[in-house]
């Protein structure tokens, strides 16, 4: 269901925010949607990263509450192809660490099972705790 | 001597302002024959006030204190010409753009530097001299380079007017890439069909030379006189042999047992070692591919020497050496496609029905022929901006054209195979020409469906061998994953290759996206930066058959306009070498990026044709033996000396040496809204940044002035855009001197404008006003250690 956006200061003040968190010039993205069609994981996301840019760039906010910067696993497929040079994965970034900052874990190592713990490989603790916890 | 002054009332903009009266009492104490007030000096009247006393008092310089040279430097200059005097004796002295305006709210420091500006003029003119216009005959032959449809409208549109045109093409046919096309947007018309005549007339019109399979290998000369060499690859028929000789019985061919891809027919199909290029080729002629002849690779064929009943094949013809000289040149060496292998996610390489746009023109070219040259199934897909607007690959820019070639062959193809299934994968649709929205709503309506997404990738379904593209329809936010029997890259366009060789020995200029540059992009597309040399086409930039016709004929205009003038004359304003004091050291060889200085007999010796009297060569002269006729070293020692001349005790002066074309004019532009900036600011007309020489810059401080500024054009468009590196670097020199004589602060600097940054400037006139007033005052000591090192 579309819903109304203003664009108002705080739209312009969240693009701002993303702009600088990540350091990419989110306004030159063409919206050509290279991105999206290689991701791997796009199946499992609920906004292509080709919506995600854009709903940055108009200052749309529920895209924090979105999946797919959560889901992005910063393989960079989308990063070597942008014809416009932009890197979606530092956008999905500074998307997550906006979240982060205020200090709410996506994951939580107490909530991790004994089980889960014995059969995860080291690594993918590793980059969870980095990549999803504050 | 007898110097006449001339101030200017200019109708109360000047005499409101500045109290010319007290000027002239200023200009009368000097040593003047004449000086005159006049409301409006470039009037009828003013003009005869300066011609009545050039007759009766024998005048031989004129100051003319008004409006700025750029204004009406000529008018004064005409009128002197007509009154018998050199037009190069003339000064004027800008009272109006840089006093009078600038300082409205100022008059009385107005009146204080009129005197200042009108002195630095007669000081200046004193040591003018009669300087004699330059010019160079032309004849009528003119360079086309490249045979597509640009250099062939080109050749016919100066064939026609009269010149004598040499067409050379590096292919063994003319036709350029339209004649690969099968039918043109958005009309299509079928491409050979409105081609071919116009290949013919090149061919049959007696005031063209066709050289094909020819490329240019050396060119030197200049501006409009240019020697060329070409070589001529042999075609290993007989020479002066043409089809009444030559039977096209088609024998050889039939008995040549090579087959080879047919870069004709971009490879759908095979030609024999032994060919005629294409149905409608111009010349219509056999020759041989010595790539590919087995009597070229290991000499076991000969079957078609054998065969020729006119015996006219010979295999022992060597390239040829042509050499002819032209007055102009037309650049319209074309496009190539951009490789698509730089995409290797579009698996061109890997996949048989992955092709590209042009391979697509000949297989619609060839759709009926039984069997058809290739199965192209019935569901394609178009990928648009293959290699445009990608980053990934250096290329910015638009190509332009694909958006609606795509549109043509998958229209052409749909109303071929209606059953066909066509999807565009598209970026944005340009379609901005006459008819082409109307000619892609037709394709819409045709049922083509264009998908608003960059396809990210193809790969092979390894079950059935399909091609499996995937994309986001950005507008739907869906990912698609579909299989197709055909696709088809819309490869865009890139400079051609063989241009790299023109670009090199023309010395013309690459804009950012690799093609030739034009030398201004609104009022001189089809120019370059060398004059005598224009270019047309998609050698300019990538565009469609329509443009690239205009161009061409544009490009042709600009040749018969150059032409019919039969000599060109150049500004007398070029370098000279004082034969007396040059001592042969070759400092200057490199000093001059327009190679326009050579050695003769032991001494440096200035090209005058190639010189364009920017002044970059004097600084290298350690001796000033070169110099430039209308900015002499003694002129500019006259100038500056005449410019602090009247500095007070305690008062600031600044001196800005301002390039012509741009710092000189936006400082006009700035007098011209009556921007207000520091009046200690004061302005010295040079050629370009480049001419002030280190010699210059010491000078101008030991006269007295508390800074030096350099305003220099912007490289960018600038006709000397090696300005800034050669100011930069005599500014480093004299600084490290300067600090040396105990100068504090930073008292010497380099500005680069346009004639539009005028905020700019009124900021860079007040801020270095207000540095130069909080450093400790250069005192007789500095100055004298300074004199010294000199």
């Amino acid at each position: 269901m579309p819903k109304t956006i203003v664009l108002d200061k705080k739209s312009v003040d969240f693009l701002k925010k993303i702009t600088d968190l990540s350091g990419e010039t989110i306004t030159l993205c063409d919206q050509c949607g290279t991105c999206s069609g290689g991701c791997p994981v796009v199946e499992d996301m609920d906004i292509t990263p080709s919506q995600l840019m854009r709903m940055v760039l108009i200052g749309d906010q529920t895209v924090m509450q979105t999946k797919t910067m959560w889901l992005c696993a910063t393989c960079n497929t989308c990063t070597v192809r942008c014809p416009r040079m932009l890197d979606v994965s530092k956008v999905a970034e500074a998307l997550r660490q906006v979240t982060l900052r205020q200090s709410i874990n996506k994951v939580k190592i107490d909530e991790i099972s004994k089980e889960d713990l014995s059969e995860l490989p080291q690594i993918a603790l590793v980059a969870a705790f980095r990549k999803l916890t504050s | 001597m007898k110097i006449g002054v001339y101030l200017c009332q200019c109708g109360g903009n000047i005499s409101k302002v500045i109290d010319l009266e007290e000027t002239k009492k200023y200009v009368d104490n000097k040593d003047v024959e004449i000086v005159q007030i006049h409301s409006n000096m470039c009037s009828g009247a003013g003009q005869k006030l300066i011609t009545n006393d050039i007759e009766k008092l024998g005048l031989d310089k004129i100051v003319v204190a008004a409006c700025s040279p750029h204004f009406h430097e000529k008018t004064f200059r005409a009128a002197m010409d007509k009154a018998g005097l050199n037009p190069y004796v003339l000064e004027i002295a800008n009272l109006r753009e840089h006093v009078s305006w600038p300082l409205k709210k100022y008059p009385e420091i107005a009146t204080e530097k009129s005197k200042d500006i009108v002195n630095i003029a007669i000081e200046k003119v004193a040591k003018n001299y009669a300087l004699e216009k330059k010019s160079f005959k032309m004849e009528n032959k003119v360079l086309v380079i490249g045979g597509g449809i640009a250099g062939i409208q080109a050749s016919l549109d100066l064939a026609e007017a009269g010149k004598q045109v040499t067409l050379i093409e590096k292919e063994a046919s003319i036709g350029g890439k339209m004649a690969l096309l099968t039918k043109t947007f958005p009309t299509e018309d079928c491409a050979a069909c409105i081609l071919s005549p116009k290949m013919a007339d090149v061919a049959a019109h007696p005031n063209i030379r066709l050289l094909t399979n020819t490329v240019v290998t050396k060119t030197s000369g200049h501006r409009l006189h240019f020697e060329i060499e070409a070589e001529t690859k042999p075609a290993y028929i007989k020479p002066n042999v043409d089809m009444d000789e030559c039977l096209a019985c088609e024998k050889c061919q039939e008995v040549c047992p090579v087959s080879v891809p047919n870069e004709w027919e971009m490879s759908i199909s095979n030609r024999k070692a032994i060919y005629i290029p294409a149905p409608l080729a111009i010349p219509y002629k056999y020759l041989i591919d010595d790539q590919n002849c087995l009597n070229f690779l290991d000499n076991s064929c000969n079957k078609c020497e054998e065969i020729c009943p006119q015996k006219v094949i010979d295999f022992s013809q060597k390239p040829e050496k042509i050499h002819f000289a032209v007055d102009n040149v037309v650049v319209t060496t074309g496009y190539d496609t951009i490789d698509p292998n730089l995409k290797p996610m579009f698996g061109y390489d890997k996949y048989k029905n992955v092709v590209t746009g042009l391979e697509m023109e000949r297989i619609i070219d060839h759709l009926n022929e039984k069997p058809p040259p290739r199965d192209i199934g019935n569901k394609v897909a178009f990928i648009q901006c293959v290699g445009s607007r990608d980053e990934q690959i250096g290329n910015e820019y638009c190509s332009r054209v694909c958006c609606m070639y795509a549109t043509k062959l998958a229209s052409l193809l749909k109303q071929d195979r209606p059953e066909s299934d066509i999807y565009i994968f598209y970026t944005d649709i340009r379609a901005y020409g006459k008819g082409f929205e109307e000619y892609y709503k037709r394709a819409q309506e045709m049922g083509i469906k264009y998908i608003r997404g960059k396809v990210a990738e193809v790969n092979q379904n390894p079950d059935n061998n399909n091609l499996v593209l995937r994309a986001e329809d950005t507008l739907s936010r869906q990912i698609i994953e579909s299989e197709f029997d055909l696709i088809v890259l819309s490869n865009g366009l890139q400079p051609n290759k063989s241009s790299d060789f023109i670009i090199d020995t023309f010395k013309l200029a690459k804009s950012s996206d690799g093609f030739i540059k034009e030398a201004h992009p609104k009022y001189k597309p089809v120019d370059t930066l060398i004059e005598g040399v224009f270019i047309a086409g998609t050698a300019q930039g990538p565009k469609d058959i329509p443009d690239t016709v205009v161009q061409a004929g544009a490009a042709a205009a600009r040749v018969i306009g150059t032409l019919a003038k039969g000599e060109f004359d150049i500004d007398p304003i070029l370098a000279f070498v004082n034969k007396d004091i040059c001592d042969g050291c070759e400092k200057c060889l490199n000093s001059c990026p327009k190679d326009a200085i050579k050695m003769n007999a032991g001494k440096a010796e200035i090209i005058e044709a190639l010189c364009l009297g920017g002044g970059s060569c004097l600084g290298s002269c350690p001796i000033e033996a070169i110099d430039l006729h209308g900015y002499t070293n003694s002129q500019m020692y006259a100038t500056v000396k005449a410019a602090l001349e009247n500095k007070k005790k305690d008062e600031l002066r600044i001196i800005l040496f301002a390039d012509n074309a741009s710092t000189y004019r936006l400082a006009d532009a700035v007098g011209i809204r009556k921007m207000a900036y520091a009046h200690e600011i004061y302005i010295v007309r040079v050629p370009s940044g480049s001419r002030i020489t280190p010699a210059l810059l010491l000078q101008t401080f030991v006269e007295g002035a508390d800074a030096v500024l350099i305003g220099d054009n912007i490289a960018k468009g600038s006709a000397f855009p090696w300005s800034r590196d050669i100011s930069l670097e005599n500014i480093k020199s004299v600084t490290q001197k300067l600090n040396k004589a105990g100068f504090t602060g930073d008292r010497l600097r380099h500005y680069e404008f346009n004639s539009g940054m005028l905020k700019d400037f009124v900021e860079m006139a007040n801020s270095v006003s207000e540095d130069v007033k909080k450093l400790t005052k250069i005192t007789d000591k500095e100055v004298s250690r300074l004199k010294e090192m000199i």
